[in-house]
């Protein structure tokens, strides 16, 4: 990878003075992923240019050169240990590798020429291959606030392809007259901020790394809850303490002011969401149902689950999930192991699929499968109906699902198009009633189908909604000699 | 000198007063480990071993201990008073918790002496009253103590008789360990004397007769011992005879038996109990009547003497009547013995007005090997390690028999039906085939199967779970799933990582004679099973390695049409006299399937390579031209530069456009199954030939797979298959698997299966897998340290999974037992391996 830094103050030259690498000869460092070399491929009066490049050892970068296990980076960053783009594109081996190099000049330090360090001067730096993910376009979003005039020319994903488009990368141009200290801070920063991955395992002092690279110009940048995110990679915590840390020095400044719009959507009575609506009506269908002992199947991280422990009326809940990142997720978010015993012993997280008969299920008062169902294959819907109604057999069952119908409401969503890539159909009104009559004569259970949400007149509500109950019990119902009770 | 006989698995109660000499006792004739004192838990809850306030939690805590040994198996002493009933029955509880016999060893020594040695202790301070007081609750206890459930009573009464006595501990009559076999398995005979006769005989005994010609012995001349599981007599021709070989055997130790329910019921008849001469009873009673009632009497005692259940072969076979759940091994109590003799109910009827029986085999996890009769079923399955050779031979099946160690079996047919069923002969799970069971394919499995057994960890079964129940096809239709491949053995040839030198060379010393090299086709893997009928279900299913429908509708309908036709059009539905096959093919082009991967990934990675390199190479250029000694750096970038020009020529090779189906074919290259029957045994020049087939009946949707027959030893067809690769690889193909000429089911001499195929990867190919500059001499050193073991042993037990979910697919077996195959496969894709091999 590579960075070039050219600048057009007279002389020139002085550029390796600010730093500190003699423009006739060629400077190389060690580094742990490979070597990074500084040379000049112009060095005159008029024009300076330094060039960084970086030689990614891909061996080193895997741990490979070093024997098993040891030294690697993480793998969302080397994309596993698969072929991958870091010996190319910039990324926060380019920072690292910056802040080895160039430790005096990032402090804004010089021996040679201290008042010149301190000196705005006009400079273009390149980046020619730079992962921007988010769009070229953020690039733009977090340069120019800083001065700097943007170019970031996309690159073709493969010229050979040419309707494949472009790739990911671009090429990127700062030019603005900076001082060469704040130039480098923000490539330090916002490299790995537009890259969006870290070569090594990001700790609480990355906050104490960013404060001070930023200072000056994080605190006040639009853009900055992107940056700080992004920089301490996703990390909540830490990027909490960040954004508070940096409010506290932008306090010290000026009070701040929240844009206008910001204000009026806080203030605006708000519609609550669909999925509260759903909740609520689930709920409420519970609720008259008279449950005690719940399963909510499909219960993904728990959005049911907490409103059900909120109700001492609930004796015995039990989510399960195919899922078991989704069960763990669940277990985080209701606090299990914080919850009073009493509490806990309420609730279970249960692993099971749908489509196979779980008989830890049987002999439950209610059973929910919200918005759960089409995330079922069709030809897979029988095994689940032998599971759910067949076999675990609850008295009252919940279902909702989308209804197909209303989908033309919502802009941005194409005809045929579904509401979430992983739905495996939606239905529409009739079919969804088709589906639930079927259900409720094979298995003995009466329905009764309500809407969720505001009833289109023409289209219906987003949300279509059944309520199962099971016939009595011992009796045969339905097709003929199906018993109920098994 | 009084000798003590005492179960080796037993709980034994000391029962005496304080002073009696019970701790003494029990360090003489016991380790110190087996001795559970009350005084010493005391002190363990409460820091004294004198405070009586402690005796609840210090028993709570002994009877814990207790149970836990127990359930370990382990023999347990307790060195307590145990003068009350209520502290006895609390023992007697645990000892039956856990089907152990429960033993008291009564220390009777005169008061007089008992108060010298207490007072004698500094740490005992009661009076003499509370001897006393014991004393008659000891006087007390004699008579109740058989009474509150001790199996035996051991008195020691006096000093004198406690010194000599000595401590013999006995084999449980169930426990023949050090018996290793082979055995041969008779199922329930059911009187039926002459299909018993024939089974022996092939079985290879040589029956004895007595004088009036009945068998009355039968000896294996290479030693085998025959095992009778039980249900020897009720319902068929001659119960006698059956009873007179077998008690014959038994008693010239060339067969064990165990009884059966029809035994018991015999024998509480011939004891003169009211029991209704039901279930072919009265037959047998009927045949015992003209016979001699010496007979009758020895046959009685006989059945009387049989213990429940053997445990044989160091613990590794368990044989019972009706199977035994793995807490009951070598155990002895009443539920024990009833298990045994009935199994398990649900305490439902069928609709036959029978009991229906809890299928304990299903939930058996068991180490050993289980092996039952009880419940005819058509054909014997293992379940979970457990077998039940009960074959219905009196209603009119066949007399089957399970030879030990060999697993082999061997069945005779019932000369005609002798006794009506009930309910007809059936699987023993009598769930709709379609239906699975979580428990079925969740948590920690072990699957033995006709190739191999396997254990899923229970972490990799969940993975699968997710999977398989959110993305794959319907398990019905999922009938195998191809197993990994491993590659060839890292090549020491200067450049390769990979090279038909190796490949050739495993093969070689596995004492493989002749391979098949075939192309090894860029593309992705799609299993066919495609119907002759189109059907309401779309006539077929496609899917991939996962199990995930192959594009989904409609283009998975219209890829089955076209096989269809083909097959259709090679005529093989009615040579091969099936209505489905099942084909192992790779889809071309790879970008058909993967086209999002090659793009966010290969050719994102080939971008900015591309550029970065140029780049780099103009900022070198500049410097040179400035006399700045770069030469050694731009020579460096120059060959990445190169290297990442090979790297997108070896992603682009396998892109082509492609509209729905328009510029995709198939390259099918092995038939794995049809209707009833697998391919597996087949050569794959068989193989290649149906595939040739299907190419010639419709060329546009088929691409041929080119191959070369080599036999090892022949060094020039070894050169010519080498040249004939590097050609392949250096037009851009991305190598050849290897396979053993003789099949996919190929063994090697020693009989074990072989690798079904090894794959060699092209040099190019391989910048792709393992990075463009993996050609680097550094780098491929370090590359050459690779570790195949994993790969090779997840390769071989998914072959072997693969290989037995065929087989169940031709034999029809319930799905959920082919599925816990299938799954098993999935699961074990989730085990870490490097994901570049």
């Amino acid at each position: 990878m590579l960075l070039t830094l050219t600048t057009t103050h007279r002389p020139a030259t002085d550029l390796g003075y600010l730093l500190a690498k003699h423009p006739d000869r060629i400077h190389s460092f060690e580094l742990p992923v490979g070597a990074a070399h500084v040379f000049y491929p112009e060095a005159d009066e008029q024009h300076c240019t330094a060039a960084l490049l970086v030689d990614v050892d891909p061996l080193r970068l895997t741990g490979e050169g070093r024997g098993r296990g040891r030294g690697r980076t993480p793998e969302s960053f080397s994309l596993g240990q698969y072929v991958n783009d870091r010996p190319y594109a910039a990324s926060s081996l380019l920072s690292s590798a910056l802040a080895k190099v160039f430790r005096s000049a990032l402090r804004g330090e010089s021996r040679d020429r201290p008042e010149l360090a301190a000196a705005p001067i006009p400079l273009q730096l390149r980046v020619p291959v730079l992962r921007c993910r988010g769009g070229a376009n953020l690039a733009a979003r977090v340069f120019a606030p800083l001065g700097w005039a943007v170019t970031a020319a996309p690159i073709p994903l493969d010229e050979t392809h040419p309707q494949w488009g472009e790739s990911r990368y671009v090429d990127l141009t700062l030019t603005g007259t900076l001082r060469l200290a704040d130039a480098l801070n923000h490539l330090y920063v916002l490299l790995p901020v537009l890259d969006d991955a870290k070569h090594y395992w990001v700790a609480p002092d990355e906050i104490d790394k960013l404060l001070r690279a930023g200072a000056g110009w994080l605190a006040d940048h639009p853009e900055r809850a992107v940056i700080v995110r992004r920089y301490l990679a996703h990390r909540r915590a830490l990027a909490g303490e960040a954004m508070a840390r940096l409010a506290a020095q932008q306090l010290a400044d000026e009070p701040p002011v929240d844009s206008v719009a910001e204000v009026e959507r806080e203030q605006a009575p708000r519609q609550p969401s669909l999925a509260l609506r759903r909740r609520e009506a689930v709920l409420a269908a519970l609720t008259a149902s008279g449950a005690t002992r719940v399963l909510d199947l499909g219960c993904g991280p728990g959005a049911l689950l907490s409103a059900l422990i909120g109700d001492r009326r609930y004796t015995e809940i039990v989510g399960t999930d195919v899922s078991h990142q989704a069960l763990t997720l669940a277990a985080r978010r209701l606090r299990l192991d914080r919850l009073p015993e009493r509490q806990r012993d309420r609730v279970r997280l249960w692993q099971s699929a749908l489509t196979y008969r779980d008989d830890r299920l049987r002999g439950y008062d209610a059973g929910v499968l919200m918005e759960v169902i089409e995330h079922v294959d069709p030809p897979r819907l029988p095994a689940l109906e032998d599971a759910v109604f067949g076999h675990a057999r609850p008295a009252t069952v919940v279902v909702t699902t989308p209804n197909a119908e209303h989908n033309v409401r919502y802009e941005g969503l194409g005809a045929g198009q579904f509401r979430h890539p992983d739905h495996r159909f939606e239905w529409t009104r009739v079919e969804f009633a088709d589906w639930v009559d079927r259900v409720a004569a094979a298995y003995g259970y009466v329905a009764e189908i309500r809407g969720v949400g505001d009833d289109d007149s023409e289209v219906g509500p987003p949300t279509q909604l059944a309520v199962f109950r099971t016939v009595g019990t011992g009796t045969t119902v339905g097709t003929g000699t199906r018993e109920v009770a098994r | 000198m009084t000798i003590l006989d005492i179960p080796e698995l037993a709980l034994v109660a000391l029962v005496g007063v304080s002073g009696s000499g019970k701790s003494t006792f029990a360090a003489r004739h016991f380790a110190p480990s087996q001795v559970l004192a009350s005084d010493a838990f005391r002190a363990m809850v409460a820091d004294d071993e004198n405070d009586q306030s402690a005796s609840a939690d210090a028993f709570g805590a002994l009877h814990h201990v207790a149970g836990v040994r127990l359930r370990r198996g382990r023999l347990t002493v307790v060195d307590a008073t145990n003068l009350q009933p209520h502290a006895r029955a609390g023992l007697v509880q645990v000892a039956r918790e856990h089907d152990v016999l429960p033993v008291a060893i009564v220390l009777d020594v005169p008061e007089a002496l008992a108060w010298e040695r207490t007072q004698a202790r500094a740490d005992r301070d009661f009076d003499r009253q509370v001897l006393a007081r014991m004393q008659r609750d000891l006087r007390r206890s004699y008579g109740q103590l058989a009474r509150e459930g001790f199996r035996k009573v051991h008195v020691l009464r006096g000093v004198e008789e406690i010194d000599a006595a000595e401590v013999r501990l006995d084999k449980l009559h169930n426990d023949r360990r050090e018996l290793t076999g082979p055995f041969d398995i008779v199922g329930d005979v059911h009187g039926c004397r002459a299909e018993l006769e024939e089974l022996l005989a092939r079985l290879g005994f040589v029956l004895h007769r007595d004088d009036a010609g009945r068998p009355v012995d039968a000896v294996h001349p290479a030693g085998r011992t025959a095992v009778f599981v039980g249900d020897l007599v009720d319902r068929g021709p001659d119960s006698p005879g059956v009873l007179r070989l077998v008690m014959g055997m038994v008693a010239a130790g060339h067969a064990i038996c165990v009884p059966g329910n029809h035994e018991h019921k015999l024998l509480r008849k011939l004891r003169g109990q009211d029991v209704k001469l039901t279930h072919g009873l009265a037959e047998t009673m009927a045949q015992l009547d003209a016979e001699d009632p010496a007979f009758v009497t020895g046959a009685a005692t006989f059945i009387d003497g049989l213990a429940s259940h053997f445990v044989l072969d160091g613990g590794r076979l368990v044989v019972a009547h009706a199977g035994l759940k793995e807490a009951y091994h070598g155990r002895a109590s009443g539920r024990v013995r009833s298990f045994a003799l009935w199994g398990e109910t649900t305490g439902e009827t069928d609709e036959y007005g029978l009991p229906v029986r809890y299928p304990w085999a299903r939930d058996y996890r068991g180490a050993a090997t289980v092996v039952y009769g009880h419940t005819p079923t058509p054909t014997p399955e293992w379940i979970n390690n457990t077998l039940c050779v009960d074959t219905g031979c009196v209603f009119g099946g066949k007399l089957t028999a399970l030879r030990y160690p060999e697993r082999e079996l061997v069945a005779v047919d019932a000369q005609r039906e002798w006794y009506a069923p009930a309910r007809p002969l059936v699987s023993a799970p009598t769930r709709p085939d379609t239906v699975l069971d979580l428990a079925d394919v969740t948590g920690r499995r072990h699957l033995e199967h006709a190739y191999g057994t396997l254990t899923v960890p229970a972490e990799n079964a969940a993975a699968a779970l997710e999977v398989m129940s959110r993305f794959a096809v319907d398990p019905g239709r999922l009938v195998w799933l191809p197993p990994t491949m491993a590659p060839c053995s890292t090549s020491t040839v200067e450049g390769f990582l990979e090279h038909p030198a190796q490949a050739f060379g495993d093969y070689r010393s596995a004492g493989v004679e002749r391979v098949v090299c075939e192309e090894k086709h860029m593309g992705s893997r799609a299993v066919v099973l495609v119907e002759r009928e189109p059907g309401p279900f779309g006539g077929g299913v496609v899917h991939t390695r996962t199990g995930r429908p192959f594009f989904g509708p409609p283009w998975d309908g219209e890829l089955l049409d076209r096989v269809r036709a083909a097959v259709g059009t090679a005529g093989l539905w009615d040579e091969l006299g099936t209505d489905r096959l099942l084909l192992d093919c790779e889809l071309l082009p790879w970008s058909a399937k993967a086209g999002g991967l090659i793009r966010e990934q290969y050719a994102g990675v080939g971008a900015a390579g591309r550029a970065a390199l140029p780049a780099a190479l103009d900022a070198l250029e500049a410097a040179g031209a400035r006399g700045l000694p770069v030469d050694a750096l731009r020579d460096r970038m120059t060959a990445r530069r190169a290297e990442i020009e090979s790297y997108s020529a070896a992603y682009r090779t396998y892109v082509a456009p492609t509209e729905g189906l328009r510029g995709v074919t198939l390259a099918p290259f092995s038939v794995l199954a049809g209707a009833k029957v697998t391919f597996t045994d087949r050569d794959h020049g068989w193989h290649l030939a149906l595939a040739d087939r299907l190419c010639a009946a419709d060329p546009e949707f088929f691409t041929p797979t080119r191959r070369q027959v080599v036999e090892l030893a022949d060094d020039a067809a070894v050169t010519a298959a080498t040249d004939w690769w590097l050609a392949l690889t250096g037009a851009g193909g991305e190598g050849m698997v290897v396979k053993p000429y003789a099949g996919p089911a190929a063994r090697s001499a020693r009989g074990s299966l072989l690798q079904p195929g090894i794959k060699c990867r092209g040099r190019e190919y391989l910048r792709i897998i393992y990075g463009p500059g993996y050609t680097d001499p550094a780098q491929l050193a370090a590359l050459r340290r690779r570790s195949l073991g994993r790969k090779r042993g997840l390769a071989l037990r998914e072959h072997a999974l693969g290989l037995a979910a065929l087989d169940g697919y031709a034999a029809d077996v319930p799905l959920w037992r082919r599925h816990a195959l299938v799954f098993a496969i999935l699961a074990c894709e989730s085990e870490p391996v490097d994901p570049r091999l």
